[in-house]
């Protein structure tokens, strides 16, 4: 059967130009970067062109890179990395309902240690507003922490704005940019952003890789300790094949940067649409044209999302879903909520990102295989009786 | 994640639809996801003769309702009443944890479509009696 994948945003394949490149520093080159002797010394260049080639695609400097195990951490040591060490400034943090959990929950562990955190509401596309964002800005206020691109929905927020009013009124700003390091033009420098999260398995690198960028003397309490590695900020001996991967894997992402996101955006537009005018009673979640080129994400009324991905499942696709039966939790995805999307439209949500292999005909084979999946659904849904409703009638509407 | 025989009643789910002459109709909204699912079932001396399901809900939720019709099929109206959320989750062979209030929806909405017949029948039963009495 054919099997085509399309949840690049969970996560991607990784590049045999990367895979070659990790073995060689798991096998031949495998010393320790700290050590005095030749088998390290090769090993610290190969670390160090790593953080060049991160540090070339965000135009940051290489020393402002500390490498990590992946965005988690890199948002973990950002945040409460940044709060610890300017405490005695402010503790007050600003951040948005649209975070991934990595950034909400530090957040809320931070609020156990006596911070204050203010989430910013988003309107019916995700975006934050900048009057809201200046509205919140206290004399306490040290750190604005606002993603870049969100994962779900694939809205890209106006960091430069942001990054701006934050210079502006002498606050920190930190961007998880997960979703968006190496699919959007990014410029530290010229979108004013102090701190970054990047993360290598969405770039076609290696699983538990990642990195944050810190703005020169920006202070940082360390998470880790122990050897001193990354100049003190993070302990640990270095995850050398991983390190080399990310670098690579970034400076390909780079190269490829343009003419990749001007291919997938049309790839892109051709599944929206078809499966817009193909299918009645759908709404695309997200804002049409201000979305990265990779998210497509739509909701089909009346239909559950997890039967849909088990549907498409068994035609070969994959793909993912805001429906509160796929959350483990049972509450429907946080972002469609903050969007004000009511739970039933939540419900019938399907995320489709697209990647550096997905095909003109593969989105053909979509289109195809989608209309006959929902409209078995919907046979089957007692809600698909009440159609034509307004989302504001919602049954379910907390 | 599911078990075989879940897939088997995902993909073909039996009994679906509504039965056009029913005599009880029970629906029931899921709290915990907010999925509904809905039963109609025909009853004639006491036995179950057909039912039907319409479910808005997960992969779980379809093949519990689907196999829950199934169950109770030419059952007795005490048997069907018998029937458990486990019995239902068991004779699929299992769920996963986080899906076992699945189940629940099937199991409650077959017992309150029983319920709604059983009004059906006391009300039927009173309007006689008031003809009687007349
Ligand atoms: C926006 C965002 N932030 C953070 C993460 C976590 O990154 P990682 O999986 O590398 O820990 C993800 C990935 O799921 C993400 O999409
Ligand atoms: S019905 Fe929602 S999780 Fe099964």
């Amino acid at each position: 059967m054919k099997r085509i994948y399309l949840d690049h945003a969970a996560t991607t394949p990784v590049r045999a130009e990367v895979v070659a490149a990790t073995v060689e520093y798991m096998t031949t080159k495998f010393g320790n970067p700290s050590s005095v002797h030749s088998f390290s010394r090769e090993v610290k260049e190969g670390v160090e062109k790593a953080r060049a080639q991160v540090a070339g695609l965000i135009n940051a400097t290489p020393e402002e890179i500390i490498f990590t195990s992946g965005g988690t951490e890199a948002d973990n040591m950002a945040i409460i990395g940044l709060a610890r060490a300017y405490a005695a400034k402010g503790k007050h943090i600003i951040t948005s309902a649209i975070e991934h959990h990595a950034v909400l929950d530090t957040c809320k562990a931070l609020e156990k240690e006596g911070f204050t955190v203010t989430v910013l509401p988003v309107d019916e596309y995700g975006f934050i507003g900048i009057e809201k964002l200046q509205a919140a800005i206290t004399a306490d206020t040290i750190l604005v922490t606002i993603m870049h691109v969100n994962n779900e929905v694939g809205t890209i927020e106006p960091i430069a704005e942001i990054g701006r009013v934050a210079r502006e009124n002498g606050i920190f700003f930190h961007t998880d940019a997960v979703q968006s390091v190496g699919k959007v033009p990014l410029d530290v420098e010229k979108m004013k952003i102090d701190l970054l999260t990047g993360s290598g398995h969405k770039i076609y690198g290696p699983k538990g890789t990642g990195f944050l960028y810190v703005g020169k003397g920006i202070k940082l309490n360390p998470l880790f300790f122990g050897g001193g590695q990354e100049k003190k900020r993070r302990s640990g001996t270095e995850n050398v094949p991983g390190i080399i991967g990310l670098g690579l894997a970034s400076e390909l992402a780079g190269k490829e940067l343009e003419t990749e996101m001007a291919r997938q955006a049309v790839l892109r537009n051709m599944l929206i649409e078809g499966l817009l005018d193909r299918i009645p009673y759908t709404r695309l979640n997200g804002h049409r044209e201000l979305r990265i080129a990779s998210n497509v994400n739509i909701s089909f009324e009346y239909v559950e999302g997890e039967s849909l991905l088990l549907s498409l499942d068994l035609q070969g696709v994959a793909a993912s879903s805001g429906s509160a039966c796929t959350s483990g939790s049972l509450e429907p995805s946080h972002v469609l909520t903050a969007m004000g999307i009511c739970h039933e439209t939540a419900h019938g949500s399907v995320r489709m990102t697209l990647g550096r292999e997905t095909t003109n005909e593969d989105i053909e084979y979509v289109l195809g295989i989608f209309p006959p999946i929902v409209e078995r659904l919907r046979a089957m849904s007692p809600l698909y009786d009440t159609k034509g409703r307004e989302c504001g009638e919602c049954t379910l509407k907390k | 994640m599911y078990t075989e025989k879940v897939m088997d009643h995902f993909t073909n789910p039996r009994n679906v639809g509504e039965v056009e002459n029913a005599n009880g109709i029970g629906e029931v909204g899921n709290a915990s996801c907010g999925d509904i699912m809905r039963i109609s079932l025909l009853i004639e001396d006491n036995i179950i003769q057909d039912i039907k399901f319409r479910t808005f809900g997960c992969g779980a939720a379809i093949a519990t309702s689907s196999m829950v019709t199934e169950l109770v099929k030419g059952k007795t109206v005490e048997e069907a009443l018998q029937i458990t959320n486990k019995a239902v989750a068991e004779a699929l062979g299992g769920l996963p944890p986080v899906k076992m209030h699945c189940s629940n929806l099937a199991a409650d909405a077959l017992h309150k479509a029983i319920e709604d017949y059983k009004l059906h029948q006391n009300e039927g039963v009173q309007r006689l009696e008031e003809k009687v009495s007349v």
